[in-house]
């Protein structure tokens, strides 16, 4: 039992992460308007209460990975699911990534709707080949549909050069595959539920850093739409479209310039395969200029993909070149402070959306 | 482990089904020997694998499952494509890139399949076959289904890892599996026992914990013995068996290949004292169930369909190239945005 002192700080921990993650609430033309609040969860609960909704709601859907039934996963991302649905529907594996996503693959193949949890995205390396070669291309080979979930964390914090892998640019790259990455509870469930009654398979993608933000969640039918990105905050001056843990720098960055009448309209893209270039566009035409924050390493990365995709549907719109604050080509190291020195934050987001939104003429935002 | 031996009795099958599966073999052949040729000829974009001499490994083991049950292939595959029921005009023209072809054109040699057949895909990654049948039983044994299937992989990927994880997974989760290594011997141009460790994929297996037995690969009665009798263990539960099919292949690793790795010699041996479909027609005519009449048929049948099959595949038109870029994923017609 927890005393009142552990309950006291449990408390207090979860205040300090609702404060430094919090997501605003959806926007108010969609958000449920009436006088009830909306349920909160935390990212990771969503994704729970997701899987739990689904699974009750489709007796075929199954999850498999490693440390599931007991632990809930590396995240506690499926806590509680094993005893709940037994054993067969939460399965434990072996430390086998290639046999993990085939059994996955064959399954989705056969009918089923599994969902393999990696824990963390950087192990799919050991089943690029059934994700990539096989479940990517079967309905393009034959024409059948594989309703198969890769669930794993991903997304820079501690852990080194192993566990920080920002390896959506390669699942963005595959024909076949759609990746998600969602930055709130909302979207966490709401993505899932699209995933679940979908047809393809889809990369499922949750930031670390995001495990405890808490923030409103759905209901059972509350079905984000993979594809759709979400404008967060509207404005008038720049556009700044990012995805995951990005999004809570975005809002940070946007309310810190808004006092210096910069109006940032923060876009969170939500999904990277299919891009949703038409908000994206939508907005670069009304603002002129664009900011795409990515911690993902700059070279090849999805910011590349995102720039020219917005250069290709808004350039005669453009004040200024696409700006690009993105990770630097390098793995991530040990030390918290060299991994500083090598993704953008607040400050650095905060000045390059003050360069752009001053920039004029040939004059370069970005030097 | 258990080697077995070619003075098997004729299974009790019905001999007209024992004649089928004769007639399936020299199809088989009739159809390889003809698209080598044409490969030879620049007809087959991307060349292929054939399988001569492998003929009773996939018609043993396709006459021992059920309609419903599933097989995958490897990127060697024609004669378990036409062995699970493909027609041979579908097969070639899918090898000729044609819009007649069983996939479209979409597929080609390596990516034969026909799910209302079972056939679930040849694939043009070792051992990544095996995976897809694993998965399948997985998903047969949560849908409470009494469907098994059986992955075909070669000797080459018995030395790949994700063999042996997708082995692992089905022995402990006691999958309705059938694992069949077609070992002939070589991968490409590499001489399989100098580079598999231990020498004997089946001890390997055994190792995992399943039943391993090494089969005659040239005999499609012992094929059919093994497979079958996995099959019955698999469907009632018993989980996954591993079969190491000892075959030959008689032309190189593809059609056109020169090869330096093995000497004419050995090919004439396996040829003439070991063919699956000479020994095969043998026992069929001592032990009364054919004719010289009803092969001559048999032989005439195969050659007037792999005639049709190549005027099929000639004939028919390419693909639309404007499809090219279509049916890649369902959420590429997704809809704009949302809240
Ligand atoms: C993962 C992978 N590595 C390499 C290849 C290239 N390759 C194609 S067939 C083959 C040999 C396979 O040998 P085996 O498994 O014994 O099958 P066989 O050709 O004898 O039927 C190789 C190396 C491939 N297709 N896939």
């Amino acid at each position: 039992m927890a005393g009142p002192l552990q309950r006291r700080r449990e408390r207090e921990r979860l205040e300090r992460l609702a404060r430094d993650f919090a997501v605003n609430a959806p926007n108010s033309a969609t958000a449920g308007t009436g006088a009830e609040p909306e349920a909160q969860a935390t990212y990771s609960t969503a994704y729970q209460a997701g899987m739990r909704e689904e699974m009750i709601r489709d007796a075929t859907i199954f999850v498999l990975g490693t440390d599931l039934y007991d632990r809930g996963g590396h995240f506690s991302q499926v806590k509680g699911l094993g005893p709940e649905f037994g054993a067969d529907r939460v399965r434990d594996t072996p430390i086998s990534e290639a046999a993990m996503v085939a059994a996955g693959v064959g399954a989705a193949m056969n009918g089923t709707r599994p969902v393999v949890d990696l824990n963390f995205i950087d192990f799919s390396y050991g089943a690029m080949d059934e994700l990539v070669n096989q479940a990517a291309k079967v309905r393009y080979m034959w024409n059948r549909p594989v309703p198969l979930v890769v669930r794993a964390t991903a997304g820079v914090a501690q852990g080194g050069a192993q566990h920080n892998n920002s390896l959506q640019s390669w699942f963005m790259g595959t024909p076949g595959l759609a990746v998600v990455f969602p930055s709130r509870p909302w979207d966490v469930k709401g993505l899932l539920k699209s995933a679940l009654r979908g047809h393809d398979p889809v990369v499922f993608l949750m930031h670390k850093l995001l495990t405890g933000a808490r923030g409103p969640v759905g209901g059972e039918d509350d079905v984000v739409p993979i594809g759709s990105a979400r404008i967060v905050r509207p404005g008038r001056d720049v556009t700044l479209a990012t995805y995951g843990y990005g999004v809570v720098l975005a809002e940070k960055a946007a309310a810190a310039v808004s006092g210096e009448g910069i109006d940032v309209e923060v876009i969170d893209l939500r999904t990277l395969a299919p891009l949703d270039v038409d908000t994206v566009a939508a907005s670069v035409r009304r603002t002129g200029r664009a900011l795409v924050l990515d911690e993902a390493p700059a070279v090849a990365g999805p910011a590349a993909e995102i720039a020219a995709a917005i250069s290709d549907a808004a350039f005669w719109y453009l004040d200024q070149p696409v700006t690009r604050l993105t990770g630097r080509h390098s793995p991530i190291p040990h030390s918290p402070a060299l991994i500083a020195g090598l993704l953008p934050d607040e400050a650095a987001t905060v000045d390059a959306l003050r360069r752009l939104a001053r920039a004029s003429g040939p004059e370069v935002a970005a030097s | 482990m258990t080697a077995t031996s070619t003075t098997l009795p004729l299974p009790d099958v019905a001999s007209a089904d024992l004649r089928e599966w004769l007639s399936t073999m020299v199809l088989v052949r009739t159809f390889e020997e003809a698209a080598d040729g044409l490969a030879l000829r620049g007809k087959i974009p991307g060349g292929m694998h054939p399988a001569i001499g492998q003929e009773a490994v996939a018609v043993g083991a396709a006459r021992a499952l059920r309609s419903g049950d599933i097989v995958t292939g490897t990127h060697r595959s024609h004669h378990h494509a036409l062995a699970k029921g493909m027609s041979p005009a579908g097969v070639l023209a899918e090898l000729y890139g044609k819009a007649g072809g069983s996939n479209g054109g979409r597929g080609g040699s390596m990516h034969l399949a026909d799910f209302d057949l079972g056939l679930w895909g040849s694939n043009g990654i070792v051992g990544g076959g095996l995976g897809i049948a694993l998965g399948a039983a997985l998903g047969a044994e949560v849908l409470g289904s009494e469907q098994i299937s059986l992955g075909f992989f070669g000797d080459g990927g018995a030395n790949t890892g994700r063999v042996w994880e997708f082995t692992n997974l089905a022995a402990i989760w006691s999958l309705p599996l059938v694992i069949v290594c077609e070992n002939n011997l070589y991968a490409v141009e590499t001489i399989s026992e100098r580079v598999t460790g231990g020498g004997d994929i089946t001890a390997r297996a055994a190792g995992f914990g399943l039943p391993a037995h090494q089969i005659d690969g040239q005999d499609v009665v012992a094929v059919h013995r093994a497979v079958r009798d996995a099959a019955e263990q698999a469907r009632s539960g018993g989980g996954p068996t591993f079969l190491e099919v000892r075959t030959y292949r008689y032309k190189g690793h593809d059609s056109g290949q020169v090869i330096r790795y093995r000497t004419e010699d050995e090919v004439q041996r396996w040829r003439t004292s070991r063919d699956p479909i000479e020994n095969f027609t043998a026992r069929l005519t001592d032990a009364g169930v054919l004719t010289a009449d009803e092969m001559s048929t048999i032989v005439e049948q195969a050659r007037r369909m792999v005639d049709a099959a190549v005027a099929f595949a000639e004939e028919s038109p390419w693909p639309d190239p404007c499809s090219a870029a279509e049916n890649v994923s369902a959420w590429n017609a997704s809809p704009g945005t949302s809240r």
